[in-house]
């Protein structure tokens, strides 16, 4: 097969979901630092979210079983710490999800600008944790409803 | 001792404080007082047991014998830890929890900030990326050892227990070794003492929120950092965390 463009591979993987929040890809959450060709080895530069996150292995998987599924024999997959990751690497379009799906985007005040449920500002912080490394518990005091904010790093 | 053999001893501290912490930690794990401070501990432990991947397969790749972070976790005894004694203690109450919470992530925010300058790439990276996860621990801790201390009559007494307790293993943080001295001379690392004053004002400034008194008295414990004498606790925990490997060696899923 040809060699297919550094474009494309970024396209392809703007088709992999995040496993643990599927509305985003790994392109929008900011992972995937950089795609480049060695001669015939393609290399895809991944940075973690959380030194801990169970994800990490499963996204690597999943990067690997896309681009094996689009042809691509030769592959390396590269881990690179620095810069760490930050969510202002997140996508516009990622931040948009997140909210339709219910989960506050990351805000650089650290806290929710509003409830993505009823759009009250008038929230409380539950828990500086939640279901995943990458998030926090807040509730909105507007509609009741407890959410999850993406926490801000 | 040789500049690496330095560096290799220097990682284990750094992997075994983490990993150590991050099991006692996970302890906690159905146990909290309430849900929300469950998830809380369970994710707090998960990003210190990361933390402990990068130092340790580190300190594998400097030692060159092919031992990687699960070897050095799962198949060493106790007197091969390098972690503080602080990490090692049982949880005590939620309270206690928390206050060693608090005293291990003020000096590991300390440190890391420092580390992020490191002569040695390898190192500064890991701290650049433990650093933004330590930072929201010290929010976290820091937030729950005011809200107890100034909290109830009862609360309060925990807490000041828990100080007392604590505080006479908070000296070995900052006592130098020939293993310091070598990083410090190499460029690696500062000179563990010089973290204090920053750990003082920082501990203090929460501590006097909190409505609690630092104990007097310069004695500390020590003997964790260069595996010399650990308390009986270590190994207890270490049968239940290698206990698989132990038992099936080589075991993975």
């Amino acid at each position: 097969m040809s060699r297919p463009s550094v474009e494309q591979v970024w396209q392809w993987l703007d088709g992999v979901p995040d496993p643990e929040i599927p509305v985003i890809s790994l392109v929008d959450l900011g992972i995937i630092r950089d795609i480049a060709w060695t001669q015939d080895t393609l290399q895809v530069t991944v940075t973690p979210t959380y030194s801990g996150c169970p994800a990490t292995t499963l996204i690597n998987r999943d990067i690997e079983a896309a681009l094996r599924a689009r042809g691509i024999e030769k592959l390396k997959l590269v881990r690179r710490l620095s810069p760490a990751w930050t969510t202002d690497w997140l996508s516009e379009k990622g931040r948009r999800r997140l909210e339709e799906y219910g989960i506050a985007p990351p805000q650089p005040s650290g806290s929710p600008a509003r409830c993505p449920r009823c759009g009250s500002d008038r929230l409380e912080k539950i828990s500086q944790f939640g279901s995943t490394p990458c998030k926090a518990q807040w509730r909105c005091l507007g509609c009741l409803e407890p959410f999850e904010h993406f926490k801000c790093i | 001792m040789t500049r690496e053999e330095a560096l290799f001893q220097f990682l284990l501290r750094l992997g075994d404080n983490t990993l150590v912490l991050g099991q006692r930690v996970s302890e906690w794990c159905g146990h909290a007082p309430v849900l929300e401070e469950d998830i809380a501990l369970a994710n707090t432990a998960l990003d210190l047991i990361g933390q402990t991947q990068l130092w340790l397969n580190l300190a594998g790749e400097v030692e060159g014998k092919g031992r990687d972070a699960d070897k050095l976790a799962f198949l060493r005894d106790v007197w091969d830890f390098r972690n503080l004694l602080l990490v090692e203690l049982p949880n005590g109450d939620f309270g206690r929890t928390m206050m060693r919470q608090f005293l291990f992530d003020a000096w590991q925010s300390v440190l890391l900030g420092r580390l992020m300058n490191s002569a040695e790439p390898r190192v500064a990276e890991i701290a650049e990326k433990a650093g933004k996860e330590v930072a929201y621990h010290v929010e976290r801790s820091s937030g729950t050892v005011v809200g107890l201390g100034d909290g109830t009559e009862e609360s309060h007494a925990r807490m000041q227990a828990a100080l007392d307790y604590l505080w006479p293993y908070v000296g070995e943080m900052f006592a130098p070794d020939e293993v310091d001295e070598e990083m410090a001379r190499a460029g690696i690392a500062p000179d563990p003492a010089g973290l204090r004053e920053e750990y003082d004002a920082l501990v203090g400034r929460v501590l006097d929120e909190a409505t609690l008194r630092v104990p007097e008295g310069r004695f500390f414990h020590r003997g964790g950092k260069n595996g010399a004498r650990h308390t009986e606790h270590l190994g207890h925990m270490l049968t239940q965390m290698q206990w698989l490997q132990r038992a099936y060696p080589g075991a993975s899923w």
